[in-house]
């Protein structure tokens, strides 16, 4: 689980405070919510922290000074906030590197060569899962389906989606952000959205063209 | 009115409750862990699993409203394999260590399995462990044992006002904790000890000293502050070991504080087990007949006036009847049961008492709170106020020093000029306790214990009368009192007589020497050094302040100990009982004083306690009601005696400095001391100089 392990206290920053941007977008967010009801906030809140935690030391996640902040904010109790930030597993309650790689591995995934990709991440980055490269940028997370079946095997690096690795493209990938690029999103093997590798298999003829002249889609 | 069938049985219910609720008043006995009556529902133990007709699935019964037509089987086939299959995912995660278990013998859980568990376990993979949480010196944990039924969180964050404990994690990983270490910061946290189905949190002070079955259990009440909390004292052989709460709507609901629970360990501490004379300047134990003989040698010729008696603030009634007969034939009218002074008004009873009763305070709208800080005074006074303030449509204002009281307030001053603001309607709040329909005034001993008290406790009384208060149907005047002691001091009118001293009188006349003699039944609360010269008897259970500075000392019993009648802040007249014998020689206090009373060739007319307490009736009725408060509204608003206009200036301050450590018994707690510097110390470390 990407949740604390809670064995260990979990670290924490000297201060933190949202920035004039950030406290302008939350008046807004909040106005979202009918009075009195401000804690319903708390989850777009804690995402803002964990941005901002990113923009300004290069690694997304929520310290609990922030939390604590966020419950000042809302009014709401220290301890609720926690409850909400521990129970979500896209909040990180640690620090996890410039890059998190989260790879999943479930059954189409894992069908389609996901153990490959893993090892890859895991020979290029230095990484293993749940924790981070000694190199400090890339952190691994094993997660259940992100929901891109269709391009599996996939790894979700930040905010990003990159489908259809395989243990090369992978490492490509891995080498790219290293050196501080950002590879477009996407399939790493020229696949439109979601379309069939290859040419289409189905709906190859306009309706009412009874020639039946194949327009292959991304052509 | 739902009408539903449970069981084959109909039966019609008020509306808006559950089904669990339903089920209960058709007397059948849903089992369950995580609902409680006081508590929100959370409906996540999913234990009380019934068999709803034409519902797919058993219901959850807790979390089910009741309604028309139902047709409930709580004891089906499928109910029965509901519950089995429940009980078997609990008990996947749950250690069997019952052997070394302090819940065991009184745990939900091990009761339940033995109805609804399985003869053995079907699951072999690897238990799951938690490791354990640190919450202070008072509860202990084994979070392992946990099965996340959140009672715990729920009554921190409903009852106890304070939102520190939540559930962190999600799924396998899921724990209830603090998540930042640190200790429950309430006065209420041992009764999660109580709510605790399982053996999570049981009590740390307590931990392997005996098993439920070993107990003698005696139901009692608590005298550490003036609620009369319900208590259950359990003990074995000589010792008490520990104490429970027992339920009474009227006062405590189930709940009892920190302290009530927990400054048991100060009764087996720096006791008195046996009489002391002092001889040559230095305290000599004695023989009963010697220390009783130095008594009669030292009064005997000396006039009443010149004798003097002070009342503690754990005294029983029938004591300080005793010692005021006692006192009577001696010839004496120096007797004051207030300790600290407080300009108390006693000729006539709502003067003193807190009229709108506990449970009243469920009715009122507004609040005014004079110079008392009721989290420390009487934290389930406290509660309750926090219990109205939840409710909705309850104002609180503050007069005093602003404190974290659990509840949201209006502080609107820390001086009486505050009170003259609001008797003068500057003051807006003045207005939101007219408006009300049913306002109360708490008025606190740190208001009244003060020069200018009598001019406070006119103007508090004058706050109510303008407020509408003080109605035939209706009695928003209330003293929050903290003695056990104070209130049946002042119906048994132990109190200075015609020409008699009052406290302050009495610490005079000791230093200027015309007092000779004072009687100290228990008090403690005055500086010994404020004794002068004088002749000084002390009779207690405990060697706290004034015991070194006594010249005879006679070990008494403390509550535990005595058939003792208590009256509480509200009037309520209650009886504790004798759970454990006196240590030593020491002995039951009326009975020192009965027996002293020989020896001073004043017999008392009484012999036994049956005979006391038909004194205790003759001399005021109210002693023959035993457990009911005073009720009703109020017959006259004529007010006590006092000017309003000559109030003072100084800031009003609670006299509570340190909740845990008020009395003798908790004064020679260790974990009162430790729960003192954890809590009290760090934060004002004036108090740490008391």
């Amino acid at each position: 689980m990407a949740g604390p392990a809670n064995d260990t206290p979990p670290p924490d920053v000297e201060s933190f405070a949202f920035t004039a941007e950030n406290q302008a977008l939350i008046a807004r967010i909040i106005a979202k919510y009918p009075p009195g009801k401000q804690a319903s906030a708390v989850l777009p809140l804690l995402d803002m922290a964990q941005r901002q935690m990113a923009a300004q030391s290069g690694s997304a996640w929520v310290p609990r000074k922030a939390m604590d902040v966020i419950a000042a904010t809302l009014g709401m109790a220290p301890i609720r906030v926690y409850e909400v930030a521990t129970f979500y597993t896209m909040f990180n309650l640690r620090p996890i590197g410039r890059y998190h790689l989260q790879v999943c591995t479930t059954t189409p995934c894992w069908l389609r060569g996901s153990d490959e990709v893993a090892a890859a991440c895991k020979r290029a980055t230095g990484a293993d899962w749940g924790k981070t490269s000694p190199d400090g940028l890339f952190h691994m997370t094993e997660v259940e389906c992100l929901g891109a079946c269709v391009n599996a095997p996939i790894v979700q690096v930040n905010d990003d989606f990159y489908e259809d690795l395989d243990a090369a493209s992978t490492e490509r990938l891995i080498e790219a952000l290293k050196r501080g690029e950002t590879p477009p999103m996407g399939s790493a093997i020229g696949r439109q959205t979601s379309a069939p590798e290859g040419a289409l298999t189905s709906l190859t003829t306009l309706y009412g063209d009874k020639a039946g002249s194949p327009t292959p889609a991304g052509e | 009115m739902p009408k539903l069938t449970i069981d084959g049985v109909e039966i019609e219910v008020p509306g808006g409750i559950t089904v669990l609720q339903a089920c209960e008043l058709a007397g059948k006995e849903v089992p369950r862990f995580c609902y409680h009556e006081r508590l929100s529902i959370a409906g996540n133990c999913r234990m009380c699993l019934v068999e709803l007709e034409k519902a797919p699935k058993p219901i959850a019964s807790c979390a089910y409203p009741a309604a028309d037509g139902m047709v409930v089987k709580t004891d089906s086939p499928m109910a029965k394999a509901a519950r089995k299959g429940v009980m078997e995912f609990l008990l996947i995660n749950h250690p069997l260590d019952c052997p070394i278990c302090d819940q065991g013998g009184e745990c939900d859980l091990q009761d339940q399995a033995m109805a609804y568990g399985f003869d053995r376990g079907r699951y072999a993979e690897n238990k799951r462990a938690v490791k354990d949480k640190d919450f202070g010196p008072l509860i202990k944990t084994i979070m392992t044992r946990c099965i996340h039924c959140t009672r715990c969180v729920r009554f921190a964050t409903e009852i106890a006002g304070v939102p520190e404990l939540g559930a962190t994690g999600r799924g396998e990983s899921m724990e209830i904790g603090t998540y930042v270490e640190k200790a429950l910061s309430s006065e209420l946290s041992g009764n999660m000890i109580d709510l605790c189905p399982v053996g999570a949190l049981t009590s740390k002070p307590y931990a392997f000293v005996s098993r439920p079955w070993e107990l003698k259990k005696t139901d009692s009440v608590d005298v550490l502050d003036a609620v009369g909390s319900a208590i259950r004292v359990d003990a074995r052989g000589p010792e008490v070991l520990r104490i429970l709460p027992r339920l009474n709507e009227d006062v405590n609901e189930e709940w009892i504080s920190d302290k009530t629970r927990f400054a048991v360990d100060g009764l087996k501490r720096a006791r008195l087990d046996r009489p002391y004379v002092r001889r040559n300047g230095k305290l000599e134990p004695a023989s009963w007949p010697e220390a009783l003989a130095a008594i009669a040698d030292r009064l005997k010729g000396v006039s009443g006036s010149r004798i003097a008696a002070l009342a503690g603030d754990l005294a029983d009634a029938e004591s300080m009847a005793a010692l005021k007969d006692l006192m009577a034939a001696l010839g004496s009218a120096n007797i004051d049961s207030r300790q600290d002074g407080a300009a108390i008004d006693a000729s006539r009873r709502d003067f003193y008492l807190f009229n709108t009763t506990i449970a009243g305070i469920e009715e009122a709208d507004a609040c005014l709170i004079i110079g008392s800080n009721p989290r420390w005074e009487a934290p389930l006074v406290n509660a309750r106020l926090r219990k109205r303030w939840l409710a909705g449509g309850f104002t609180v204002g503050l007069v005093g020093e602003a404190r974290e009281l659990t509840y949201g307030y209006e502080h609107l001053g820390t001086s009486p000029q505050a009170l003259a603001d609001l008797l003068a309607g500057r003051h807006p709040f003045a207005a939101t306790l007219k408006a009300a329909k049913k306002p109360m005034v708490i008025v606190g001993q740190g208001a009244l214990a003060r020069p200018d008290g009598a001019a406070v406790l006119a103007a508090a009384w004058a706050l109510a009368r303008e407020a509408n208060a003080l109605r035939p149907d209706w009695h928003g005047f209330n003293m929050l009192h903290m003695a056990a002691a104070r209130v049946a001091g002042l119906d048994l009118g132990f109190l200075p007589g015609a020409g008699g001293r009052d406290t302050a009188g009495i610490l005079a006349g000791a230093q200027d020497g015309t007092i000779e003699a004072v009687w100290l039944l228990g008090a403690d609360e005055i500086d010994p050094a404020t004794l002068g010269r004088a002749f000084v008897i002390y009779q207690g259970h405990h060697g706290d302040r004034l015991a070194p500075r006594a010249d005879v000392i006679l070990p008494g019993a403390a509550y535990t100990e005595k058939n003792g009648t208590y009256t509480s802040t509200e009037g309520r007249v209650q009886q504790g009982q004798i759970a454990v014998f006196p240590p030593g020689e020491a002995r039951e206090d009326w009975a020192i004083l009965r027996a002293a009373s020989a020896m001073l060739d004043r017999p008392l007319p009484y012999d036994d306690i049956a005979a006391l307490r038909a004194r205790l009736v003759a001399a005021n009725p109210v002693f023959g009601r035993i457990g009911l408060a005073r009720n009703g509204g109020c017959a006259d608003p004529a007010g006590p005696a006092g000017d309003p206009a000559r109030m003072g200036s100084a800031p009003f301050a609670s006299p509570v400095r340190d909740f845990y450590r008020t009395d003798p018994i908790s004064r020679s707690s260790r974990t009162m001391a430790e729960l003192s510097a954890l809590f009290v110390q760090p934060a004002a470390p004036a108090a740490a100089a008391e």
